[in-house]
C-alpha cells in the first residue's frame, strides 16, 4: 500500500480532504491527510532514516574535511553574515527601485502592444520591436553599457550614479519579460467579457480598467514573482559595475579570510529573502480563490 | 426622425462572417412595450441579429433604428447607443472578479456617471426585486447558474434601457433552473419593457410574445401572434422546425 496522489480518500468521508482550496504549497503534505496517523509515522520515520543517511555518507567521505574548511568554515561565517547582509541593502533598494518601476512600465508597453486599429500600428510595432530587443540582450551587458557608458558621457543634466543606471538597466530588461507575462494575461480574459462590458456601454479604456485589467493581472500573479525573483538574482550583475553590493562584499571577504564562506553566506541571503515571497503569492492565490468561490452549494 | 410607437426598426440587415452570409436582408419592427420572440434553429441567425442590433458586430449593409435614432449612422456613438440597449447573453458572462452588487453598478458609475450611492441604492432595489437582495456581496463562481443570469438581468437593468435583448438566456441552465429566469422575463414584460428574446423555449415564447418570428438561413421566414405560428404555420418550413420541436418534447 502506498500513499502516493490518487488513492481515493475513505467512503463516507464527506470532504476530500486530498485536495486543499488551491494551496500549491502543501501538495507534498496533501496525500499524508488521507493515510492518517499510521501513514505520518510511516513518512517521518522513513525521512528521518534517508536524510541522516545522506548526512553519513557526506561527512565521512574523504573530501569533507577540505569542503567544510573552505565552505562552511563557521567562524568565518559568523564574521561575514552581518557585513554582507549591510551591503546586501543596495540590492534590496536596487530591486525594489527596479520592480516599482517595471511593474508600471510593462504595462504600459503591454496596453501599447494590445492596442487595436490602424491607427496605433505604429505603437505596436514600438512595443513590439522593444520586448524582442531587450530581451535578446544580456542583461550583463545592459548593465554595462547603461552603467559605464552613461557617466562616462559627463553631459551636464546626466546622472552619474552607477546604482541609477544599474536600476535603469534592469527595469528596460525586466520590463521586457513582465511585458509579455501581462500580455499573456490580457489576452487569456475571455472575448465575452469584453463584450459584456462594451454592451454596458462602456469604452475601451474603461473595459480595460475595470474588466481586463483586473482578471488578467490576478492570473499572471504566479510567472510575475518567477520574473521578480529573476530580477532580484540579478541585481548581483550590478557588481560588475564595482558597486559594493552583496556579491562584491563577499569577494572582499573572501579574499580576505582565503575563504569560500562568504559566498555561501550570500546564497543563503538569497534563498531567506525568495522562499517568504514565494509561500506569500500562494497564499495570495488561495485568499483570492477562497472569496471567489467559497462554500459550495451556497 | 421620430417613428410613433416604434422601439425598434430593422431594415434589409446583411450581416456575413468571411464567406458565410448569416443575415440575408432582415426586415422587422418592435413597437414600445410589445414583447418579440425569436425562434428557429441553430445557425439561423437569431443570436447575429441581436448583436448587431447591439452593435456587438458591425453590419454589412441595412440600418437600424432605435426610439427614432438610426444607430447604424456614421459618427454615432456605439457607447451612448449601448446604454440604451441592454443585453443579456447565454453564458451570463458576469464579471467574476467583482462582487454581485459591483457587477450591477459598473455600467452605472462608470459609463453613464452615476454616483456610487446612487448606483447602489438602484442595484439594492433591483436585486431586492428579483430576489438577490442576500446575494449582493457574493462573488458570480458562489452562484447558481439561475442566480447568476438573474444578476446578468440585474445588471442589464441597472442601467435603465429603453429596450432589452435576450439571447437565449436559459439555454446554459439546468432544467430546474429555468423557471426562475423565466419568471423574471414574465415580470419585466409586465412591468412594460420592450424586449426581443431569442429563445428555445417554444411555451415560454407562445405564452408571453405578442408576435413570434420564424428565422430561417438569414431573413425572417413568417412572423404573427403567437397563436398563428404555433397552431396554423403557413410556410413549410416553420411547419416542420415545430414538429421536431415538438418530436424533441419540448413544447
Amino acid at each position: 500500500m502506498s500513499y502516493a496522489g490518487g488513492t481515493p480518500p475513505p467512503a463516507g468521508s464527506g470532504v476530500d480532504p486530498a485536495l486543499p482550496d488551491g494551496d500549491r504549497g502543501s501538495r507534498i503534505l496533501a496525500p499524508l491527510r488521507t493515510e492518517g496517523v499510521r501513514g505520518v509515522t510511516i513518512a517521518v520515520l522513513s525521512t528521518v532514516v534517508f536524510f541522516t543517511a545522506i548526512v553519513v555518507a557526506v561527512v565521512n567521505s574523504s573530501g569533507w574535511t577540505e569542503i567544510r574548511g573552505a565552505f562552511f568554515d563557521g567562524e568565518v561565517f559568523r564574521e561575514a553574515l552581518p557585513k554582507i547582509v549591510d551591503r546586501f541593502g543596495l540590492n534590496v533598494f536596487i530591486f525594489l527601485v527596479a520592480e516599482v518601476l517595471v511593474l508600471v512600465f510593462a504595462m504600459v508597453l503591454a496596453i501599447l502592444r494590445s492596442l487595436v486599429g490602424p491607427v496605433f500600428f505604429p505603437l505596436r510595432l514600438l512595443a513590439a520591436g522593444y520586448t524582442d530587443l531587450f530581451r535578446a540582450l544580456p542583461t550583463i551587458l545592459v548593465i554595462s553599457l547603461l552603467g559605464f557608458g552613461a557617466p562616462a558621457l559627463q553631459l551636464e543634466g546626466i546622472p552619474t550614479s552607477k546604482v541609477f543606471w544599474a536600476i535603469v538597466a534592469l527595469t528596460l530588461v525586466y520590463s521586457a519579460y513582465v511585458a509579455e507575462v501581462y500580455r499573456a494575461g490580457i489576452e487569456s480574459v475571455h472575448p465575452s467579457q469584453v463584450a459584456s462590458a462594451r454592451a454596458l456601454g462602456l469604452s475601451r479604456r474603461k473595459t480595460l480598467r475595470y474588466v481586463v485589467l483586473p482578471q488578467a493581472v490576478r492570473r499572471v500573479i504566479p510567472p510575475l514573482l518567477n520574473d521578480f525573483i529573476g530580477l532580484q538574482k540579478d541585481s548581483a550583475l550590478v557588481s560588475v559595475l564595482g558597486v559594493v553590493e552583496g556579491l562584491n562584499q563577499a569577494t572582499i571577504l573572501q579574499f580576505e579570510n582565503f575563504d569560500f564562506t562568504p559566498f555561501v553566506a550570500l546564497a543563503l541571503v538569497y534563498v531567506v529573502i525568495t522562499i517568504p515571497q514565494a509561500r506569500f503569492v500562494d497564499w495570495l492565490i488561495a485568499r483570492d480563490r477562497r472569496r471567489r468561490q467559497g462554500a459550495v452549494g451556497v | 426622425m421620430k417613428t410613433d410607437g416604434s422601439a425598434l426598426i430593422v431594415e434589409d440587415l446583411h450581416k456575413s462572417f468571411g464567406k458565410l452570409e448569416v443575415l440575408r436582408g432582415i426586415d422587422f419592427h418592435v413597437r414600445e412595450h410589445e414583447v418579440v420572440c425569436l425562434i428557429g434553429a441553430s445557425g439561423s441567425g437569431k443570436s447575429t441579429l441581436l448583436r448587431c442590433i447591439n452593435l456587438l458586430e458591425p453590419i454589412d449593409r441595412g440600418r437600424i433604428v432605435v426610439e427614432g435614432e438610426e444607430i447604424t449612422a456614421r459618427g454615432v456613438d456605439v457607447n451612448r447607443i449601448r446604454q440604451r440597449i441592454g443585453i443579456v447573453f447565454q453564458a451570463f458572462n458576469l464579471f467574476p472578479h467583482m462582487s454581485v452588487i459591483r457587477n450591477v453598478t459598473l455600467g452605472p458609475t462608470e459609463a453613464l456617471g452615476l454616483p456610487r450611492r446612487e448606483a447602489e441604492a438602484l442595484g439594492d432595489e433591483l436585486l431586492g426585486r428579483f430576489g438577490l437582495a442576500d446575494k449582493r456581496e457574493d462573488y458570480p463562481d458562489r452562484l447558481s447558474g439561475g442566480q447568476q443570469q438573474r444578476v446578468a438581468i440585474v445588471r442589464a437593468l441597472a442601467m435603465r434601457p429603453d429596450l432589452m435583448l435576450l439571447d437565449e438566456v436559459t439555454s446554459a441552465l439546468d432544467p430546474e433552473l429555468v423557471a426562475e429566469v423565466l419568471n423574471v422575463i414574465r415580470e419585466l414584460a409586465a412591468g412594460g419593457m420592450t424586449m426581443v428574446i431569442a429563445t428555445h423555449e417554444m411555451g415560454f415564447a407562445r405564452d408571453i410574445a405578442n408576435r413570434v418570428c420564424f428565422l430561417d438561413e438569414g431573413v425572417i421566414l413568417e412572423e404573427g401572434p403567437p397563436d398563428e405560428i404555433f397552431s396554423r404555420p403557413q410556410q413549410e418550413r416553420t411547419q416542420r422546425f415545430l414538429q421536431s420541436i415538438i418530436e424533441a418534447g419540448r413544447m
